[in-house]
């Protein structure tokens, strides 16, 4: 499953030849690994308007280990190496002829920019405003975050942060998480953190040390690269997935040091069945992964029910059925829980002849946003994660052009990774991402569809 | 000093599908099978890089390579390298055996937990040596010269290539266990239909617990393999009267390939604990075995069927724990035979067998079929060989769990060598 593609452009010879052939340069990006800094280099943090969040920022890069440089002067120099990080709080801007000083501050920076760099605009959101000037400068943020996101190669990444007033606590997870390798996959986002009671002494290297996640469709693909992250991050992993898939579970739960669960999800009394034993075998759940898919694709009008129907109860009902009976159940959501649902970019673009697939992946994003607020009550999260093109053994079976022209339809030219969809997932599921909710993240390299 | 005794806790259960002889498993060792079996258990239970008390298990067919085989299986395992294990054989009452050592060391205080387990590969089955060869290569070995060597080199002979394949017969009587139990069908009048009917509700029951996920925390999935392969939910009397008699002979043979166990591969292990222990480790405790009990006839000039001795074991057993053979809500009679079970049934309804045999004033009595072999038995799942009674242990332990607190289960399971062992579970 390596990108051939990829590892041929950063070769000697792939190098001149797609350089002058004008072809893809897909780069190898860096990826989180256990102990990594946060940064492989310094970060500069400027500011367009009087902002709230620079002090702030920079204090969050300093605990996290980064060293912060001066801002890039307008003949490029500066007073480090180059940057790994350019960070712009825009929360200042007042109107559109603010956003002149974001195009001063952040022109020479990028100039600066290493490969797989990070480039992060935290802004109030434009609807907080009611000031129409105002709005207009914060909304146009999303163009500029977003046609950066395009511009950018060598695995550099664009995202925005919106950060309303009294939010500022909520931050901190973000930040780490996009300026990490975790995000490698993240691009040309838009996130909004909220106000939310924060814990305090996280181990940032087993941020979920002694919490119990429950994976469902572990036993392959993505849903195991989600037990294996989760574990390695200090969660006990309880992985689901249906009977027949047992032999693989077994394997994927002995790997990671969890616990196996033989169940299909659409049984009438899987909910219940898995609430009981969460609380009887693990006196609880910390975090819930909804992983568990499926597709049965085909154009709506040869489309059977039986197709049309597989899809919904698997990934739509049994999610909705779980996440109720989790709810219903004494002791089964600890407090400060954690629900990631897994959305796929096909909801949110559409996909040819996967109406069924689709829908379910759409409504998937409107349950976590109806869910929301309950969640939030209780302390706990809910949100989803949209993955684009990821390679898979599924993937891996789909004709050698469909699966290159479908790979390279983003802004880092090639596929993500089941890991870059995990890293997600571990991050949401955090302690500290308590100010993330009712969110959807996509993991898809800023692609091209849906965007 | 022997501290106060505590009944064994059964904790769960794990097994692979059993395949038919040749079937999925045909190249899968007794080791490959008896590994994959403790890891979905470790896998169940979170016991990765655990070290239980010990872990008893066997094989009936055994490879010479396979003298340590559970121990073997268990460095192969997920659990800890420091987990004793010892092999046992009992032909087919190995895996119940297994599971009385472990619950009597744990009843003893002398462990905490462990698992029993059994194994059986029909397909991959050891095949020794003509036994004139191994004599010549025996004595080439221990020649001391060269001359001697060629000497002893030259007495093979073509015929000495055919090797020694392991039987399923009686060594003394020469009798296959299925011609046994005709023996014994015939001479308690065991009919075809009713074989039949048993073979059916077999089957069903089976199709039944794996269609409402009984089987979920009971089986894990191998070599692709993800319910019984003799399994056959379609089944009906009107297909099973189709099929020849194989055991018995003459018109009165009621005994066919349907309502006889067929040659099986498979493994099973079940965890077993101190309430203490399955307590720490927030593990449930679906039964516990309550008590056991052997029992051998002389099939060979005792005038007793090969399969019989179960209904010795068990009035022992009854008596013992003052119980009757009605004080139940649960029975497991291990289907070798349709015929089998039936026979056994039947003798312990009858005053003279009862009053003659086994030295009883009253004869045992019936019991209600309602409560027989719920989810199904080995006529539906097959029979590898040592594997069979931790399935059934695991099984009934669940039955008895879902059943609620205080239920009772009988379990009987006949061996060859005329052996039987039986035991009561409660919840």
């Amino acid at each position: 499953m390596s990108d051939w593609y990829r590892d041929f452009a950063n070769s000697g010879l792939g190098t001149t030849i797609t350089r002058q052939l004008g072809l893809p340069r897909p780069a190898e990006l860096r990826r989180y690994e256990p102990g990594q800094p946060v940064l492989p280099g310094p970060a500069v943090v400027g500011s367009a308007g009087e902002g709230r969040l620079r002090e702030e920022v920079t204090g969050l890069l300093r605990d996290a280990g980064v060293t912060v440089v001066s801002p890039v002067a307008a003949d490029g120099s500066t007073d480090g190496e180059r940057l790994a990080a350019v960070l712009l709080d825009a929360t200042g801007l007042t109107g559109p002829a603010d956003l002149a000083a974001a195009h001063d501050f952040l022109a020479p920076a990028l100039k600066r920019l290493r490969p797989s760099g990070r480039v992060l605009v935290l802004a109030d959101p434009p609807g907080e405003t009611s000031y129409p000037a105002q709005a207009a400068a914060r909304q146009a943020l999303e163009g500029l975050v977003r046609s950066l996101a395009k511009e950018l190669r060598s695995g550099s990444t664009a995202n925005l942060v919106h950060v309303p007033l009294g939010a500022e606590g909520s931050l901190a997870s973000p930040l780490r998480f996009f300026l990490s390798g975790r995000s490698a996959y993240v691009d040309g986002q838009v996130l909004a953190v909220t106000t939310a009671d924060l814990p305090t002494g996280e181990d940032a290297d087993r941020p979920l040390a002694g919490k119990v996640a429950v994976v469902t469709g572990a036993a392959r693909g993505i849903g195991a690269a989600i037990a294996r992250v989760l574990a390695r991050d200090g969660a006990h992993v309880v992985a689901v997935d249906v009977p027949a898939a047992g032999e693989q579970l077994a394997e994927v739960a002995n790997e990671v040091g969890g616990t196996a669960v033989s169940l299909d999800i659409t049984g009438a009394d899987a909910g219940p069945r898995l609430a009981a034993q969460l609380v009887a075998r693990h006196g609880g759940v910390d975090v819930v992964v909804h992983n568990a898919g499926i597709t049965r694709d085909k154009l709506l009008v040869n489309m059977d029910a039986a197709r049309w129907n597989s899809v919904m109860a698997v990934n739509l009902q049994a999610q909705l059925d779980l996440t109720q009976a989790l709810l219903d159940t004494e002791g089964a959501l600890k407090p400060g829980a954690r629900v990631v649902s897994v959305s796929s970019q096909s909801g949110i673009a559409g996909n040819r002849g996967q109406t069924n697939y689709a829908a379910s992946k759409a409504g998937v994003i409107g349950m976590v946003r109806a869910w929301a607020p309950e969640f939030a009550e209780r302390g706990a999260t809910i949100n989803a994660v949209a993955p684009g093109f990821i390679v898979t053994e599924m993937t891996a079976k789909m004709p050698l052009g469909t699966r290159e022209v479908g790979s390279r339809l983003n802004s880092l030219q090639q596929g993500g990774l089941p890991v870059d969809v995990a890293e997600t997932i571990a991050w949401l599921a955090q302690p500290g991402s308590a100010g993330v909710n009712g969110q959807v993240v996509r993991v898809c390299g800023q692609s091209l569809l849906g965007a | 000093m022997a501290p106060q005794t505590r009944k064994a806790a059964i904790v769960g259960g794990n097994r692979i599908p059993f395949a038919r002889s040749n079937g999925a498993y045909a190249r899968a060792s007794n080791q490959d099978m008896l590994t994959a079996t403790l890891d979905g258990l470790v896998a169940r239970f979170g016991l990765q890089g655990q070290q239980v008390g010990e872990v008893v298990a066997g094989a009936v067919l055994k490879h010479a390579r396979d003298f340590n085989l559970t121990r073997e299986s268990v460095l192969g395992s997920r659990l800890s390298a420091a987990t004793p294990a010892y092999d046992v054989q009992q032909a087919c009452g190995t895996g119940l055996e297994a599971a009385v050592l472990v619950a009597n060391k744990i009843a003893l205080g002398q462990v905490e937990s462990g698992i029993a387990g059994g194994v059986d590969t029909t397909s991959d089955a050891p095949m020794a040596l003509n036994e004139d060869i191994r004599r010549v290569l025996l004595a080439v070995n221990n020649a001391k010269t060269l001359q001697q060597r060629l000497k002893a080199l030259s007495g093979i002979r073509p015929g000495q290539l055919i090797p020694e394949v392991p039987r399923n017969a009686e060594p003394r009587t020469g009798l296959a266990m299925g011609d046994h139990a005709a023996i014994t069908a015939a001479e308690w009048e065991i009919g075809r239909e009713e074989q039949d009917e048993l073979t059916v509700r077999s089957h069903q029951a089976l199709a039944a617990a794996y269609d409402r996920g009984f089987f979920d925390d009971l089986v894990t999935p191998f070599l692709g393999l993800t319910r019984d392969q003799n399994l056959r939910p379609d089944t009906s009397l009107e297909k099973l009267a189709r099929l020849k008699p194989v055991f018995g002979q003459g018109e009165g043979a009621t005994m066919t390939a349907g309502n006889s166990t067929p040659l099986t591969d498979g493994a099973s292990a079940v965890l077993l604990a101190s309430d203490e222990w399955a307590a720490e480790h927030d593990l449930p405790v679906l039964a516990h075995l309550v008590d056991a009990q052997t029992a051998a006839v002389d099939y060979v000039h005792g005038g007793e069927g090969l399969l019989m001795a179960p209904a010795y074991a068990v009035p022992v057993l009854l008596a013992r724990n003052g119980l009757t053979l009605q004080d139940f809500d649960f029975y497991e009679v291990h289907e070798a035979f349709a015929s089998t079970v039936l026979a056994t049934l039947k003798v312990w309804e009858s005053p003279e067998y009862c009053k003659e045999k086994l030295g009883l004033d009253a004869p045992l009595g019936s019991i209600d079929r309602a409560k027989l072999n719920v989810h199904g038995s080995s006529l539906a799942a097959g029979h590898p060989f040592a594997a069979t009674g931790g399935r059934i242990v695991a099984t009934l332990a669940k039955t008895l769990h879902e059943a609620g607190p205080g239920k009772r289960g009988l379990i009987s399971i006949c061996a060859a060598g005329g052996q039987g062992v039986v035991a009561i579970l409660e919840s």
